[in-house]
């Protein structure tokens, strides 16, 4: 309401803006006058013949340039200085206020409520503060935690505050980052560490990859039953193809944990699904029917995740020449052929020992397009 | 609620323009006195809603309202204070509404301060001057509008663009404006007086202070704008023949020319036509820059946001107004008289060499700037003009008007004395030679221009005196004559000398930093010094720090000479979150006019950091240059004296027609 009667208000003083010199007829306006132009500078050259910048004939000759402006400026001025003084016709006023009080405010509404929103209340930063706890958006008390992260980069337990909230709004980077930060600021410990490699996890796209795999064995270094880098162990083993270790892993967590732990169903569920296809050697078929599903971007980047996985496990353990081949493969469709070259040095280095394995591979990189 | 009253009252100033571009124009036409005075108030009350809606806009900033999309997009609850304020016009929707609000300010001051026009011109001025309002403010409303709102409003801002936070956004883009928006008075000069087709030396004493004003706000915005990029930048450069920068240098160029052919037209009422064309070129030459910086069509620091329906809409503008103003001169012009003649060698034939430099100057610059633009909008090819191609038009053509300049202001109006000017100015030259040949001698093995080009600037600043000690008869006179003769000198005659003064004194400036910067780039470890120019750096070491919306990693070094420690300097990289980039910020050590420059580049991880290290002679004198002329140009406004043009008569009594 207090809007309307403020708008209210602007227009009449802009009507009155336009009324006002149209009300004062008679009033003498001040009109300047190109012969008090010319007689300044008549005046002016008398001032410096006085003070001798000029000589008397440069004086002479400038008074009669000036003086021939002051007649021709004389000569027009009967039509141009009183020009605008005629008598006024009075309809002429009656239409520009017309034009004032009636076309002014209705095309200032017209345009206003276009491009206006009238409706929407201001929302000023200090305001918002006042806002009681529970009536505040997560979006903005997680603003508020970020603003003071920032001005505190140090301070580990608001990372650690901050990390759950971002995981459940998906903001898998975020949540990545203050996991990181937590375990460098207040110490790796087996429980942050598999929260890091869940973070991993879920910013992958639900892929184990390498480094989140890293982060697990940390964890179960530390602590050999924790429940969480167990359940991503297994389920590594799993997207490794490694159905039978997933089942193991998982059989001896459900063997320990507790009759109302709320994560068995999750385990159960896991272990029926490995169970039933448990004979499909690697890429699980489920896994291929997952990355049917997804969207390009997110195919990539399970295949990428499947990849480095496969890597990482060659590097620890090279003797499989058929994996050695799946890698280079993966690689080359990847588009990275550097990659797959040196892959497939790696491989060679790795099987040296076995002639059968040798050229099982060499065939296999000659059909890949790789010489040897 | 702040912000919809803001955008009501840009409407309603849109409104009232309209009204301010038909009634006192009407008024004219119908010799109807009412209508006529409706220009005043009217002009006032469009300005007065203008500041109100600015002032809307800045309270949105300051507290940090983000329900409305502009603020959101160009601030941050966490940002300096001063930053909340200049951030106002760092974005584009916001510079627009500044524009507008200078053009409307300038209205407002016709209004206001116009009281020696004749009320006929004032009311036609202050149409045309609607008519430019109406133009921006549909602009802004329609295709640039600031006050749009968003709802619900989110809880942080997007930040300002790091490079803009600087105190260098607090001056630079409002000087600029009010010297490009400035023209936009002379403008409205001149199609006033084409419209009412009568032009005299009184047109000239009319336009003379708004002219002179706009010239001054130009000069120091461009001056502001070197010196910011030439420190945030971090590259040490002061100009880089970058479009954004010729678009302002162009309209200072037309407008230099501007400023000299209307004293010609208020002395000896000769160059009329051609200062009205001059007058109508400067602000289309602004709306140009308006153009080429807010359309998009150039991406630099400058082009906030890319959308093609405002390069359309200026262009739009730009098609109007110089089209509109170029028809009506070719139609009206050829209906003016002529005024008074002059000899090629006088005051009016050496202003007239001006103008012709100047002009040929800017159309060099014009096509420099333009041609691959044009090139690339019409065959896709992209092509590069840079510094090569300026320094090989520009500065030809520079150094010529550079050489007449002292010999101007001795000339006499009408028909003057080349010998007798180049007489006196004997002394100058013998100055101009010594300074050369001393540099030649000091600086062995360097370019052969720059002794050349330090002596042409000394014989500037000498020839500038030479002015002021002959026109006071300094050395002829008895002292008390001499000095009366000095004290009764017009402001303006001062005014001159110092303008041309700085002009020598800037020239000095770019010519050292042109051929005796000394350079250093090197990775540097802590505990390291670097010599350059007989000081000695040596550095400390790397601090980080936490500032209120950034992270920012500092060098600290040591300037030495001959052992005893003149300053410190702490180069730094800020890191903005926000938007996640970084800026890096230039430390500058002032020694009389020289400075040492160092910028950071990445640190590594070892404690060691690339820098940059110039050592830059003479370089404040470029910009104090700059304000030097500026101070002349404001001497000259201060001056309410009158300029008459006293024509020396033939030596015949009767008075020749000279061509």
């Amino acid at each position: 309401m207090t809007l309307w009667l403020v708008l209210f208000l602007m227009t009449a003083a802009a009507i009155f803006a336009v009324l006002w010199p149209l009300s004062r007829h008679g009033a003498v306006r001040r009109s300047g006058s190109d012969i008090a132009v010319y007689r300044d500078q008549l005046a002016e050259i008398e001032r410096d013949l006085a003070a001798g910048l000029i000589g008397a004939a440069e004086a002479e000759a400038a008074r009669v340039e000036v003086s021939r402006r002051l007649l021709a400026a004389a000569g027009t001025s009967g039509v141009h200085a009183q020009g605008v003084d005629r008598p006024r016709a009075l309809w002429h006023r009656r239409v520009a206020a017309l034009a004032a009080l009636v076309l002014m405010p209705a095309g200032a509404a017209v345009l206003y409520l276009m491009l206006g929103s009238p409706f929407l209340a201001g929302a000023p930063f200090a305001g918002r503060q006042d806002v009681p706890f529970e009536q505040r958006s997560i979006e903005s008390m997680v603003a508020q935690v970020e603003s003071h992260l920032e001005k505190n980069p140090q301070d580990g337990r608001g990372w650690e505050v901050l990390a759950p909230v971002y995981m459940r709004l998906g903001r898998f980077e975020d949540a990545v980052k203050a996991r990181r930060n937590a375990v460098r600021l207040l110490g790796a410990t087996p429980a942050r560490e598999a929260d890091l490699g869940e973070a991993l996890a879920a910013a992958a796209n639900g892929i184990v990859t390498a480094e989140a795999k890293a982060a697990f064995d940390r964890a179960l270094a530390g602590d050999r039953d924790n429940v969480k880098a167990q359940y991503f162990a297994g389920l590594a083993a799993e997207q490794d193809g490694r159905a039978a270790d997933a089942a193991r892993i998982w059989r001896t967590l459900l063997q320990t944990a507790p009759v109302n732990a709320g994560y068995r169903t999750l385990i159960e569920d896991s272990l029926a699904r490995v169970d039933s296809g448990a004979a499909a050697p690697n890429p699980g078929a489920d896994d291929i029917a997952a990355a049917e599903s997804l969207s390009p971007k997110q195919r990539a980047e399970f295949v990428r995740g499947m990849v480095e996985r496969l890597a990482a496990r060659l590097k620890s353990d090279g003797s499989d020449a058929e994996a050695w081949l799946r890698l280079v493969r993966a690689y080359l469709v990847l588009g990275e052929a550097e990659q797959a070259r040196s892959a497939a040095r790696d491989a060679r280095n790795a099987v040296a020992g076995d002639a059968e394995k040798i050229k099982r591979l060499d065939d296999g990189l000659r059909r890949l397009g790789i010489e040897g | 609620m702040i912000a919809e009253i803001g955008h009501y009252a840009l409407v309603l100033a849109l409104l009232l323009a309209f009204i301010q571009g038909v009634l006192p124009i009407a008024g004219v036409r119908l010799r109807d006195n009412a209508l006529a005075g409706t220009g005043e108030p009217l002009a006032i009350a469009q300005f007065c809603f203008v500041a109100l809606s600015f002032a809307a806009l800045t309270a949105c900033y300051v507290t940090s309202d983000f329900s409305v999309f502009n603020v959101f997009q160009n601030s941050h609850s966490a940002m300096p204070l001063l930053y909340k304020f200049t951030s106002v016009w760092g974005n584009h929707e916001g510079s627009m509404l500044l524009w507008v609000l200078i053009l409307a300010f300038f209205g407002a001051l016709v209004a206001l301060f116009g009281g020696n026009l004749p009320a006929a011109l004032r009311a036609s001025v202050l149409g045309v001057q609607a008519w430019i309002a109406i133009s921006f403010l549909l602009f802004v409303l329609l295709t640039s509008n600031p006050f749009v709102r968003l709802a619900p409003a989110p809880f942080e801002g997007r930040d300002l663009n790091p490079l803009l936070q600087d105190i260098g956004l607090a001056l630079h883009p409002p000087f600029l404006y009010l010297g490009y928006v400035g023209f936009s008075i002379a403008f409205a000069f001149a199609v006033a007086a084409l419209i009412e087709g009568r032009i005299d030396a009184a047109w000239a004493r009319w336009v003379r202070p708004w002219t002179l004003a706009a010239w001054i706000f130009l000069t120091l915005g461009i001056a502001l704008g070197s010196y910011w990029a030439y420190y945030e930048l971090g590259w040490g450069g002061w100009w880089f023949w970058d479009p954004v920068e010729n678009a302002s240098f162009l309209p200072w160029l037309s407008g230099t020319a501007l400023l000299h052919s209307a004293v010609v037209m208020e002395k000896r009422e000769a160059l009329k036509v051609w200062t009205i064309l001059l007058a109508i070129l400067t602000f289309s030459l602004s709306l140009v820059g308006t153009f080429l910086v807010r359309s998009g069509v150039l991406t630099s620091v400058h082009a906030f946001a890319t959308d093609p329906a405002r390069g359309v809409f200026i262009l739009t503008i730009l098609i109007v107004f110089i089209g509109g103003a170029l028809a009506l001169y070719a139609w009206r012009a050829p209906l003016l008289r002529q005024g008074g003649v002059f000899a090629p060698i006088s005051r009016e034939g050496a202003l007239v060499f001006n103008n012709l430099f100047l002009t040929v100057a800017c159309a060099t610059v014009f096509i420099g700037t333009l041609y691959p633009l044009a090139l690339e909008a019409l065959t896709g090819d992209k092509i590069s003009v840079g510094a090569p191609f300026f320094n090989a038009t520009f500065i030809p053509l520079a150094l010529p008007l550079l050489f007449a300049m002292p010999f101007g202001p001795l000339l006499a109006w009408k028909r003057g004395d080349l010998y007798g000017a180049a007489q006196r100015l004997i002394a100058a030259f013998a100055i101009a030679i010594l300074v050369g040949a001393a540099t030649a001698a000091l600086t062995k093995g360097g370019a052969i221009l720059a002794p050349f080009a330090i002596g042409l600037a000394v014989f500037v600043m000498a020839g500038a005196l030479t002015d002021v000690v002959e026109r006071a008869q300094l050395f002829r006179q008895p002292w008390p004559v001499a000095w009366r003769r000095l004290v009764g000198l017009p402001r303006s005659a001062f005014g001159t000398a110092l303008a041309h003064f700085a002009l020598g004194v800037t020239l000095i400036g770019i010519v050292c930093e042109s051929y005796f910067t000394a350079e250093r780039i090197s990775t540097i470890r802590p505990g390291d010094t670097v010599a350059i120019s007989g000081y000695e750096i040596s550095f400390d070491g790397l601090v980080a720090r936490q500032g209120p919306n950034y992270r920012e990693v500092s060098g600290k070094l040591i300037v030495r000479r001959n052992g005893d420690v003149v300053g410190m300097l702490t180069p730094g990289k800020r890191t903005f979150p926000a938007r996640g980039n970084s800026t890096s910020e230039a430390a500058l050590l002032t020694r009389g006019f020289s400075q040492i420059y160092v910028s950071l580049g990445d640190p590594n991880p070892d404690g060691s950091a690339a820098m940059r290290i110039y050592h830059k002679p003479m370089v404040l004198l470029i910009w104090l240059g700059a304000l030097l002329m500026a101070g002349g140009g404001l001497l000259s406004l201060s001056d309410r004296r009158l300029r008459v043009g006293a024509p020396k008569p033939a030596k015949k009594t009767a008075l020749q027609p000279a061509q």
